[in-house]
């Protein structure tokens, strides 16, 4: 049971990022939603590779009598998060730009009054 | 340099020029302007010739597998090692058809783009732009890993949107590309998940090697769910299609043409994950049907939604949903025959029709859109009811107009019938009422256009349009486009026996594909 805890952490944030994105009419809180959504998911990453009294997966940082594969937490994950958050940030970067331009072109951020192309 | 060291580097030089000359670009922009659009056009022709002949060789002589920083490119499994430890790029017929769409669109986008956005300010940004939308599609088809294909979808994703929003000064194309960027990063999240899932049982993520070891758990079926439902959003199917008709209409006309292809990329992926990744599982005539049916409802609300439109490019997007609709019923016919003895007589006409049905989709909706570009270049307005009578001027783009509006409504002898043709005629052995709503969907397609022909193009002409047809280079784009309309509306038979077949077959053929990376 106590395992699972980080696994229901991240299935809770997607499911409040995803909450956020649908049901959010400020443009700025929906981009939180996004981010929300992409930290969970990250986290499910990283919890994937924990193993268990393991130390970071650095060759030369291991400590006398530890077994190579077994002694270490999964590097891969960890290579995977770094590039999804290295994304996450160019789309967050992104994201918020454009919604300074719709704040310019509209004078609100409410998703409700932004919509001049469904005329 | 001779052909074979073309031929072995070839899956990662094609994704490597386009993405070392994007930052070249604004650096020859500093200089000249003339300069750098000859180097995009340049690029753009170098990525069509090489791309034209490596798709040759991969349809005549198979798979090609190229391992990213391996002493030897073509061993795929290094020797310490079971599994696929470096990134694999793996082109078979299925990515090399799919490559071919991608740069042959992106050289007519080129073209047409050098006229129609030479008023606007930061074009070496959007030169760059527009090739990393190359990039980001080439490496989503090419692609044998799993996270390699998020990092691509991720790449076009930014590209796209930030394109889509080009023409910032207008309020309207922020609010769509805000729209499609919020669609591609949830779509992301989504795949990143169900990839997350996927490697936490098998500790792989090569898609051959998680092929092989797929073993129909729950989880596999959760990020099965999560996969379809991801990429399904991002090709614009039905129950999530909002997003299309509002990003397409605002972006730059070229850029339109882009993410009909940026589209197609996503729809690859989804066939690539329900064929090669669970093609060995029970859940294969499951997903089929989901495909079927997600294809039913995109053909028929698609186009009930174009028929009132008065906003051309909105309505040519309804369209283009519907369009997609044709792909997804025909392959998706396909996957549901898979492994049923029925397969070989029916199963393999319906994946060719659809599949063929993407290529000439690419061309005639980018043709489509491109002749909405020029109208809108022409009269500053989409607004159907306030162009007429632009036959009087634009006689090329006319022309253009009518070759695409025949083509997309399956008029024989056009391209868009051979396709439609071999989809009605196979599907008709799943179940007679899909051929029904096909033909259907077709017809009100033809009524839709004409009544675009009549009220654009026919009628005395307008009072404040300049005369003459659009500057040179947009017509030399549309032009690309229609040769290629043309030349598959000739020989539809050595196109689809030549190129469709292989795709279709190769998309088929799970067990090659595993074969391909892990041995036998």
């Amino acid at each position: 049971m106590i395992y699972n805890i980080p696994y229901m952490a991240s299935a809770i944030l997607v499911i409040v990022g995803l909450y956020a994105v649908l049901f959010k009419r400020n443009l700025i809180k929906i981009a939180i939603g996004i981010t929300v959504l992409e930290s969970g998911v990250n986290l499910f990453l990283i919890t994937l590779g924990y193993r268990e009294n393991a130390v970071a997966p650095i060759y030369t940082n291991l400590p006398e009598g530890t077994s190579i594969p077994e002694g270490m937490t999964l590097p891969v994950p960890q290579a995977l998060t770094l590039t999804s958050i290295v994304i996450g940030v160019a789309v967050l970067a992104l994201i918020l730009s454009f919604a300074v331009k719709i704040y310019q072109h509209y004078g609100t951020l409410d998703s409700r009054e932004v919509r001049r192309l469904r005329e | 340099m001779n052909m074979s060291y073309v031929l072995l580097h070839a899956p990662a030089l094609l994704i490597a020029i386009p993405l070392f000359a994007a930052f070249l670009t604004p650096i020859i922009d500093r200089f000249s302007k003339r300069v750098r659009n000859i180097f995009v056009l340049a690029v753009l022709i170098i990525e069509e010739i090489l791309m034209i002949i490596f798709a040759w060789d991969v349809f005549t002589n198979g798979i090609h597998v190229y391992t990213m920083g391996a002493p030897n490119p073509t061993s795929t499994v290094p020797l310490q090692s079971a599994v696929p430890v470096r990134i694999v790029l793996e082109v078979d017929g299925m990515s090399a058809f799919m490559g071919l769409i991608s740069t042959t669109v992106s050289l007519a986008a080129g073209f047409y783009s050098i006229a129609f956005v030479r008023k606007e300010t930061g074009q070496g940004k959007f030169y760059t732009l527009l090739l990393l939308m190359l990039v980001g599609m080439l490496g989503m088809e090419f692609t044998g890993d799993m996270f390699n294909l998020f990092v691509f979808f991720e790449i076009l994703s930014i590209a796209s949107a930030a394109l889509v929003a080009y023409r910032s000064y207008y309020g309207d194309a922020v609010e769509g590309a805000f729209k499609y960027l919020i669609i591609s990063s949830i779509a992301g999240s989504i795949v990143l998940f169900a990839i997350a899932i996927l490697y936490g049982q098998y500790g792989v993520l090569n898609i051959a090697a998680l092929a092989k070891a797929m073993k129909s758990t729950t989880l596999d079926m959760i990020a099965l769910v999560l996969l379809i439902s991801a990429f399904a959003m991002k090709c614009g199917s039905v129950p999530m299609h909002f997003w299309i008709p509002d990003s397409y209409t605002v972006a730059p006309a070229s850029i339109t043409a882009m993410l009909v292809v940026a589209s197609q990329a996503s729809l690859y992926a989804l066939f690539r994950i329900c064929f090669s990744l669970y093609g060995n599982t029970s859940y294969v005539a499951t997903s089929g049907a989901i495909l079927i049916l997600f294809g039913l409802l995109s053909m028929f609300i698609g186009v009930t939604m174009a028929i009132p439109q008065k906003d051309i490019k909105r309505l040519m997007s309804y369209h283009a949903i519907s369009q997609t609709g044709y792909m997804l019923l025909g392959v998706g016919a396909g996957l549901y025959l898979l492994g049923n003895p029925d397969f070989s007589t029916h199963g393999m006409a319906a994946m060719e029709g659809g599949i063929f049905h993407i290529f000439n989709h690419a061309l005639y909706k980018g043709l489509l859109f491109l002749t909405a570009g020029a109208i809108f270049y022409k009269t500053k307005t989409r607004n159907l009811n306030e162009i007429r009578g632009l036959a009087h001027s634009m006689k090329f783009t006319t022309i253009f107009f009518l070759i695409g509006a025949f083509s997309i409504a399956g008029l024989p002898p056009f391209n868009g019938f051979a396709s439609k043709l071999l989809i009605y005629e196979s599907v008709y052995h799943v179940n007679p009422i899909l051929s029904i709503i096909a033909m259907l969907v077709s017809i009100l397609t033809l009524a839709s256009f004409m009544k675009v022909f009549h009220s654009a193009f026919m009628g005395p002409p307008m009072k404040d349009v300049e005369r003459g047809d659009v500057p040179k280079s947009m017509l030399f784009g549309m032009m690309v486009l229609t040769a290629g309309i043309i030349l598959f509306s000739i020989i539809p038979g050595w196109v689809v026996g030549h190129i469709v077949h292989p795709a279709a077959q190769s998309l088929a053929n799970q067990s090659a594909y595993i074969r391909a990376v892990m041995g036998d």
